[in-house]
């Protein structure tokens, strides 16, 4: 199934439920909102080949939580709690700073140790999912026309994950041939060298190809102010941030660095985008069902915060689960219109 | 005097830590609206050539040049491929590797956005194009669904929409199977014709288009170069189609440079020369693999159905077929690792064939169900891509872990491997090979298991004649040994020259099995050059008229 959105709208929606899980103060809250953010993808994901990215996330969002608990039982620090697992601790030598090996496990620290690792793969999760509801080229072509440039070359390295994915499958199959029993870590090595190298020439070609093809072709020097403002744009967006997920006091200063990095961000890139005259055929338009997803992303973000600001209270959870629901309402908008467009109806 | 589109004024070339200069001092002038062909054994600098007249090289790959390239009168020193983006279009050997968007619309209005054409000529320009290439079935289409053949064309239109004055074009055909590779020459010729655009076009099967060349570039492995009109070149030049080296046995003047022109020369040559009748096998045929009903299902999609043959020992069998046609498939499968849906493989090596003689019972034995190292033994596939194989540093490497791996302590592949291609340097990177070399170096590993079935997959995907030559050498060397040889190839001069048995898939099925010559000689896509010319005749190759000529 295909439903063309344009692209910054998912990517809207994405980083608002980036903002709301990292912002999210325990297991229950973070579970809600990942549920949410694995049912979207799944429902809705397009037939580019970036859509089967999405499983890939999974798994690494999934390792991400493993390795995190493992480093807890190993060289975590253990903490109150009711132990599990009476693992002996060993201490490490003076030099490691203190540092003890294993000691005996808390269901608490495994709790804590569980949430903080879901909350990593969860972000993880929430870039996937972007890429697999968009695809990432066609991203690339939203983009001001300012941020070409750095624009193609992420989106590049993005392609170069399914790529991998595909040339590791051909050399494996092919170094079967050679009839030689070999062991896990011998496999993996021979299959790298061959696979590197594939990734290698494929992105020269792409170079060479969109070198030939008049890429950045039109393009003036950057001015020193357009730098200034962009770079004071990058400033406030930082600190604004670092305001808003720390949860420092007062919260309307976050709320304002965050507006001036937008605003400065907009007036930067708009000026900038004057230099290259770079055209686009079929743009992608922006309509009411981006305008749903995008309000659904705002709205993510709102609820969360709410909840954030109010302090952990009886409403924390409820606030969350709200906004887990509201993160999934682009899936009935989408299907519904699916279902108009192909009774014939009007896009 | 006509005006030139490219210009090369004493130009010298050197790669950066490369002491070697390509091309001392040379001078080239491509007129306006020539189609200008440029030939050579690989590594002679062929694509280098090509890149230094789209300003690729030196910007893009490094290097030093001296001398004064200029292309519609731009210097490429002081315009760097995006500058010439508006008068040169490149496309490249590998079908879609030079892809920056995933549809095919997207892909043919890429260059128009980069030269900032406005919305409204770009729609107008991408509708000639489809229409000029007959890309309207596969607008819409996501890029990487797309054939080989349709990949290569939507890769010509994709430059072709900026309304270039030159194209230039590095081995187009050369990853397509005939009837593809037609379809794309057709498009180029009918770019040269009716829009009067110059070509600059590197191209080892020359059989496919000299009749379409206007002039030669003639690269030799020594770095000489020369320029003139085809026939003058032809002439001269150490590779040659079949038609030529034909026309040059029978001492036909002026050079005929197609089938066509050859054809009306032929009548007298006819008269002179006989059929081939092929002698019928003496004894009865030793069995190496029997495939009964093999089919191959990728989820719902047939790739193979219900397909049965036998190979018999000492014999080189071809497969051909359409690209996704299942030749790929139907080779794993074979090989036993990759899917087989239905059906029985069974192999019988040289111990398991003297017992069935004794015994008169039938044993062959089901690749799938041993072990990598003891299907390795009993049958051995060559990839692709045969780099996929290689993963070590030297080839000497390469070769000692080929023995270990067989539990063999000789040094055998290496020596074996020196049979193959002699003065490949031990020291040097399977990387740093030649494609014949490489070729020769994952073959020489393959068979160092001494299997009873070798199984090729395009093996002469980027060889140049003489590696070719040297290809059909070795297999005809293997296959006197005993061992059985199925190669698929899009070749059909290759195939010729090495095959004596050649199967036809299409869409998954087979529906040609039988000697090379009734095969070949039979199908209008496939028959060789000089099958073509000396029709009704079932003779194949230059060699046997030569033959034939001599005894007489």
């Amino acid at each position: 199934m295909n439903y063309r959105v344009h692209p910054l709208a998912w990517w809207g929606w994405a980083l608002g439920i980036a903002i709301a899980i990292s912002r999210a103060p325990g297991l229950a809250e973070t579970v809600v909102l990942a549920c949410s953010l694995i049912a979207v993808p799944l429902l809705l994901r397009t037939s580019s080949p970036f859509a089967k990215a999405f499983n890939l996330y999974l798994v690494l969002a999934a390792s991400i939580v493993f390795v995190r608990i493992l480093f807890y039982v190993l060289v975590g620090i253990k903490g109150s709690g009711n132990v599990i697992l009476a693992f002996p601790r060993i201490p490490l030598a003076e030099w490691a700073g203190g540092i003890q090996i294993l000691g005996p496990v808390t269901d608490t620290g495994l709790l804590i140790a569980f949430t903080s690792g879901l909350n990593l793969g969860c972000l993880l999760l929430c870039f996937g999912a972007a890429i697999s509801l968009t695809d990432p080229r066609r991203t690339l072509r939203n983009l001001p026309s300012s941020l070409y440039l750095v624009g193609t070359s992420s989106v590049i390295a993005l392609t170069l994950g399914p790529q991998l994915l595909e040339s590791w499958r051909r050399v494996r199959r092919a170094q079967s041939l050679r009839g030689q029993i070999q062991t896990r870590r011998q496999a993996i090595k021979r299959t790298l060298a061959p696979v590197l190298q594939d990734a290698l020439e494929r992105s020269i070609a792409i170079a060479a190809s969109m070198d030939s093809r008049g890429y950045a072709r039109l393009r003036s020097g950057t001015s020193p102010v357009i730098a200034a403002i962009l770079l004071s744009a990058l400033f406030a967006a930082g600190l604004g941030s670092y305001t808003l997920l720390a949860g420092a006091k007062p919260a309307w200063l976050a709320v304002l660095l965050l507006v001036t990095a937008l605003v400065l961000t907009v007036f930067g890139t708009a000026f900038a985008s004057r230099s290259s005259k770079v055209t686009r055929v079929s743009p992608d338009r922006w309509g009411a069902k981006e305008n749903a997803i995008l309000v659904s992303g705002i709205a993510v973000v709102a609820l969360s915060m709410t909840a954030v600001w109010n302090g952990a209270n009886a409403s924390t959870f409820a606030l969350f689960l709200a906004s887990a629901i509201v993160a999934v309402t682009p899936i009935p908008i989408l299907l519904l219109q699916g279902e108009v467009a192909r009774a014939g109806g009007p896009l | 005097m006509t005006e030139s589109a490219i210009t090369f004024e004493n130009v010298s070339f050197a790669y950066q830590d490369s002491s070697r200069n390509l091309f001392e001092g040379l001078n080239l002038n491509v007129a306006e609206g020539e189609l200008c062909l440029v030939i050579g054994p690989t590594g002679s600098g062929k694509s280098t050539l090509l890149q230094l007249a789209n300003g690729l090289a030196p910007h893009f790959t490094g290097g030093r040049l001296a001398g004064r390239v200029t292309v519609a009168g731009r210097d490429t020193k002081s315009h760097p491929p995006r500058l010439l983006a508006d008068i040169v279009g490149t496309v490249n050997q590998t079908p879609g590797l030079g892809f920056v968007t995933s549809n095919v619309d997207d892909e043919l209005s890429y260059v128009m956005e980069q030269l900032g054409v406005s919305p409204a000529l770009m729609r107008t320009r991408v509708e000639e194009v489809v229409d000029l290439l007959g890309l309207n079935d596969l607008r819409e289409r996501p890029l990487h669904e797309l054939s080989d053949g349709e990949k290569q064309r939507v890769a010509i239109g994709s430059v072709l929409t900026s309304h270039p004055r030159i194209l230039i074009l590095d081995e187009p055909t050369s990853a397509l199977d005939p009837a593809a590779a037609e379809e794309v020459l057709a498009a180029i010729v009918r770019l040269v014709h009716d829009i009067g655009i110059t070509v600059l076009m590197a191209e080892h099967k020359l059989e496919r288009v000299i009749q379409f060349a206007d002039s030669i570039v003639l690269i030799e492995k020594h770095g000489g170069v020369t320029h003139g009109p085809p026939r003058e070149i032809l002439g001269v030049s150490p590779i040659a189609p079949p038609v030529v080296r034909l026309a040059q046995l029978a001492s036909w003047s002026p050079l005929p440079l197609s089938v066509r022109q050859a054809r009306s020369k032929a009548a007298d040559l006819r008269t002179r020369l006989d059929d081939v009748h092929e002698p019928s096998p003496s004894r009865e045929p030793e069995i190496a693999l029997k495939a009964a009903n093999v089919s191959v299902k990728y989820g719902s999609k047939l790739a193979l159905a219900s397909t049965s043959f036998e190979l018999r020992r000492g014999e080189i069998t071809a497969l051909m077929g359409r690209n996704g046609s299942g030749k790929t498939s139907l080779l794993w499968a074979l090989q036993g690792s990759g899917p087989r849906s239905s059906g029985e493989v069974e192999i019988f090596d040289i111990e398991t064939w003297e017992d069935n003689k004794r015994s008169k019972r039938n044993a062959g034995v089901d690749p799938k169900q041993l072990d990598s190292v003891k299907a390795a033994k009993l049958v051995a596939l060559v990839p692709q891509n045969p780099a996929d194989l290689l993963y070590l540093e030297t080839v000497e490497a390469e070769c000692a872990a080929a023995d270990r791996g067989l539990g063999e302590n000789s040094a055998r592949t290496l020596e074996f491997l020196k049979t193959l291609s002699g003065g490949i340097d031990p020291l040097m990177h399977p990387r740093d090979l030649s494609e014949g070399q490489r070729l020769a170096l994952a073959l020489a590993i393959q068979i160092s298991g001494e299997p009873a079935v070798l199984l090729l997959d395009e093996p002469t995907r980027g060889l140049d004649y003489q590696a070719k030559a040297s290809l059909s050498r070795t297999l005809a060397r293997l296959a006197s040994d005993g061992i059985s040889v199925l190669l698929s190839s899009h070749d059909v001069e290759f195939v010729a020259r090495t095959a004596s048995r050649v199967l036809v898939l299409s869409n998954g099925e087979l529906i040609a099995d039988g000697s090379a010559r009734q095969v070949l000689t039979s199908s209008a896509m496939l028959a060789p050059q000089v099958a073509r010319i000396l029709a009704p005749m079932n003779l194949m190759s230059v060699d046997e008229v030569r033959n034939q000529l001599v005894e007489k």
